[in-house]
């Protein structure tokens, strides 16, 4: 996924000569890409210009090829240094000049050796282990006094995102979110990556998992079969939701009603306003949601699927919720560490229906993950997609609509 | 007045072979270049009205006779050559040693900082300009344009026949520019037109480039040039400058003429 690169610094009359230009030129001409970090024209014609060229291949080859070409015009290799580190003051506290993540694949010197920071994630720190072999990202709140953290902006490169090697939507720069485009053959290349990650998970490979994060909409729209379909035949392998969405997909097993309404009929049914908090209150009674399908109380729909199929479920409270449910981490940081633990090996994030789940792994995810976001509300796929990376899909549609489609496309039949 | 370094070719010989022109099997004849050398020498002391300040020539060094090699001289601060090939390399220090010796400010560039002096680095009223790729090194530009405080643009040189930029490259006195276009990349041929107006460059055919039309030498009005060079003459004559074409082609063996037998010492 990474390219290779190296930082390159040319200096003199590099502007009115056009060596600039040239330098540029022969990295592009030769399949590289550049990023121009720095320039500073001189302010007259005797004072000198200075340029840090970040020179990018696909390979350590083509880089160094690069590096041999445009050497002989003045751009020499810039000294590297490692990135400086410094304990932790206290626990829950970075040092202050500590280096804050992107989402972006990211890289640290340590003694002289370019060193993969591991589950990137944004707007976080870098811990680094005593020996200075390893390093991996770290919340605020994880912190133990002492711990060293990557501080400054020395020694680390953030590498950009090659263009994914699929020619489906997710290689396209998708920045822009609209109501007005087919959704058809943005569904289909869904399902044709849901489909090949299923084929890699029954092959035991790893990075094969798709992650559905999603509200209540989808109850109450009528996504539940369809989703509960997805995930009985193994095309989803962790859901991140709240209190609601669990609740309406049992109240919709033992009531019929998703908050009270009628969900074949369409309309309210006497004191069925009660019927989420009776089915809360039933399975608080049972201990869990797992046991509750495991003795038969929960047969069908959402929960019950996952219980059945293994799915890793992460249900994240909120200060409006009723009850809660018994397993939902009404710990906000807490819930925040479970959804983190969850994310290894995930390949493909659905974040559906819900503005708070989508945001919220939306930030915990690598850019390197696709992720697909709908919702009615263009707002959600917008503030997803403005993450900057090429793989984040947006579709303004009503959930069920999304489910259901999707679900056809893998061979549902309704 | 104009000060000229110059050395005579007393140990003149082809000895090896560090640019196309040179051939081991085309030997110097030693007579008629001491003949050609004299006859420059003569007519720059005669009728150019230049100074000529003579260094002793050193048994061994053939190429010593090319003194626009020796490094390049503002005012009373010298930089001597870093040559690239270790056979001129033992020159340096004799070029050195005689720029000391003169009075002269030495400032000298790091070893390994490749740049052969006045054959590469040359200076219009608008603008100095630094040959690089074939032998100096573009990293000393930089360095140069610090010590002298000068602009300095790099132009690379494309065409190994024309190694040197005062050998498709040479400023006039008028603010003129004699020059042959396809010794350089395309860059540099954008970059020297974007600072001398098309009015000012006249471009040397390439039968006559080859002839190394553009290693003249040029005093105020006067330009002295290796003879058979006819459709430059009238080009200069055109604006008003006098020529002088001489047989120098013993010279063009080790691939020099007129301008790599002097050093500009103003």
């Amino acid at each position: 996924m990474a390219q290779t690169q190296e930082t390159v610094v040319l200096h003199g009359h590099i502007i009115d000569s056009l060596i600039l230009a040239k330098v540029l030129d022969t990295i592009l001409m030769m399949g590289g890409t550049f990023d121009l970090t720095d320039v500073k024209i001189g302010a007259t014609r005797e004072e000198p210009s200075h340029a840090r060229i970040v020179v990018r291949a696909a390979s350590g080859r083509l880089l160094a090829e690069i590096l041999e070409a445009i050497q002989p015009h003045g751009a020499s290799v810039e000294r590297e240094s490692d990135c400086p580190l410094e304990p932790a003051p206290a626990d829950g506290l970075f040092p202050e000049n500590f280096y804050a993540t992107t989402h972006l694949p990211t890289q640290v010197r340590l003694q002289g050796r370019w060193i993969e920071v591991e589950a990137m994630e944004m707007d976080v720190g870098i811990r680094v282990d005593r020996g200075g072999t390893a390093a991996r990202t770290v919340p605020m709140g994880d912190v133990k006094r002492g711990d060293l953290i990557v501080t400054g902006r020395e020694g680390i490169r953030v590498l950009p995102l090659q263009r994914p090697k699929e020619r489906d939507v997710f290689s396209f720069m998708e920045a822009q979110v609209s109501s007005e485009r087919p959704h058809g053959h943005i569904i289909a290349d869904i399902a044709r990556r849901m489909r090949a990650l299923r084929d890699d998970r029954e092959a035991g490979r790893e990075g094969s998992k798709v992650l559905l994060a999603g509200g209540p909409a989808i109850i109450h729209a009528g996504g539940r079969e369809a989703l509960a379909w997805l995930i009985e035949s193994g095309f989803i392998h962790v859901l991140f939701c709240g209190n609601a969405l669990a609740a309406h997909d049992m109240e919709a097993h033992l009531f019929g009603t998703s908050l009270g309404f009628r969900l074949s009929a369409g309309r309210a049914v006497p004191h069925g306003h009660e019927h989420h908090l009776r089915t809360i209150n039933r399975i608080r009674a049972i201990g869990s949601i797992e046991k509750a399908v495991r003795t038969g109380v929960i047969t069908e729909g959402i929960m019950a699927a996952c219980v059945r199929r293994g799915v890793r479920v992460v249900l994240a409270g909120s200060i409006r919720d009723d009850g809660p449910l018994p397993d939902v981490i009404t710990d906000s940081m807490a819930a925040q560490a479970a959804m983190r633990a969850a994310l290894p090996g995930v390949s493909l994030a659905l974040l559906v229906a819900s503005t708070l789940h989508a945001v919220a792994t939306g930030n915990l995810l690598p850019a390197t993950v696709p992720t697909v976001c709908v919702d009615v509300n263009p707002a959600v796929p917008t503030k997803l997609a403005d993450r900057g990376s090429f793989q984040a899909v947006g579709l303004v549609m009503d959930a069920a609509s999304f489910l259901r489609e999707l679900a056809r496309e893998l061979g549902w039949k309704a | 007045m104009s000060r000229l370094l110059v050395c005579a070719p007393d140990y003149f010989r082809i000895d090896y072979e560090i640019n196309p022109w040179m051939r081991l099997s085309n030997a110097v004849v030693p007579e008629r270049a001491r003949a050609q050398w004299h006859g420059l020498m003569r007519l720059l002391e005669d009728k150019i009205g230049a100074l000529l300040e003579r260094m002793e020539p050193m048994p061994g060094l053939p190429d010593m006779v090319f003194t626009a090699n020796a490094g390049v001289v503002v005012g009373r601060r010298a930089v001597p050559s870093r040559f690239r090939h270790p056979e001129r390399q033992r020159e340096e220090s004799y070029f050195e040693a005689w720029f000391r010796d003169h009075g002269y400010e030495v400032t000298t560039l790091d070893k390994d900082l490749y740049f052969e002096g006045a054959g590469d680095l040359l200076g219009l009223p608008d603008a100095w300009f630094g040959g690089y790729r074939q032998r100096s090194d573009i990293r000393a530009y930089g360095r140069l344009s610090e010590i002298f405080g000068r602009e300095i643009i790099p132009v690379e040189l494309v065409n190994s026949h024309f190694y040197h930029l005062d050998t498709c490259f040479c400023p006039l006195s008028g603010g003129e520019l004699l020059y042959y276009p396809p010794a350089f990349d395309r860059y540099a041929q954008a970059a020297i037109a974007e600072r001398i107006g098309e009015a000012r460059r006249l471009v040397v055919p390439e039968s006559e480039a080859l002839r190394f039309a553009c290693n003249a030498v040029c005093v105020a009005k006067q330009v002295v040039l290796p003879e058979g060079c006819p459709e430059t003459i009238k080009r200069l004559e055109a604006r008003g400058y006098t020529t002088h074409p001489l047989p120098l082609d013993e010279f063009m063996k080790a691939g020099g003429s007129a301008k790599c037998l002097t050093l500009a010492l103003e």
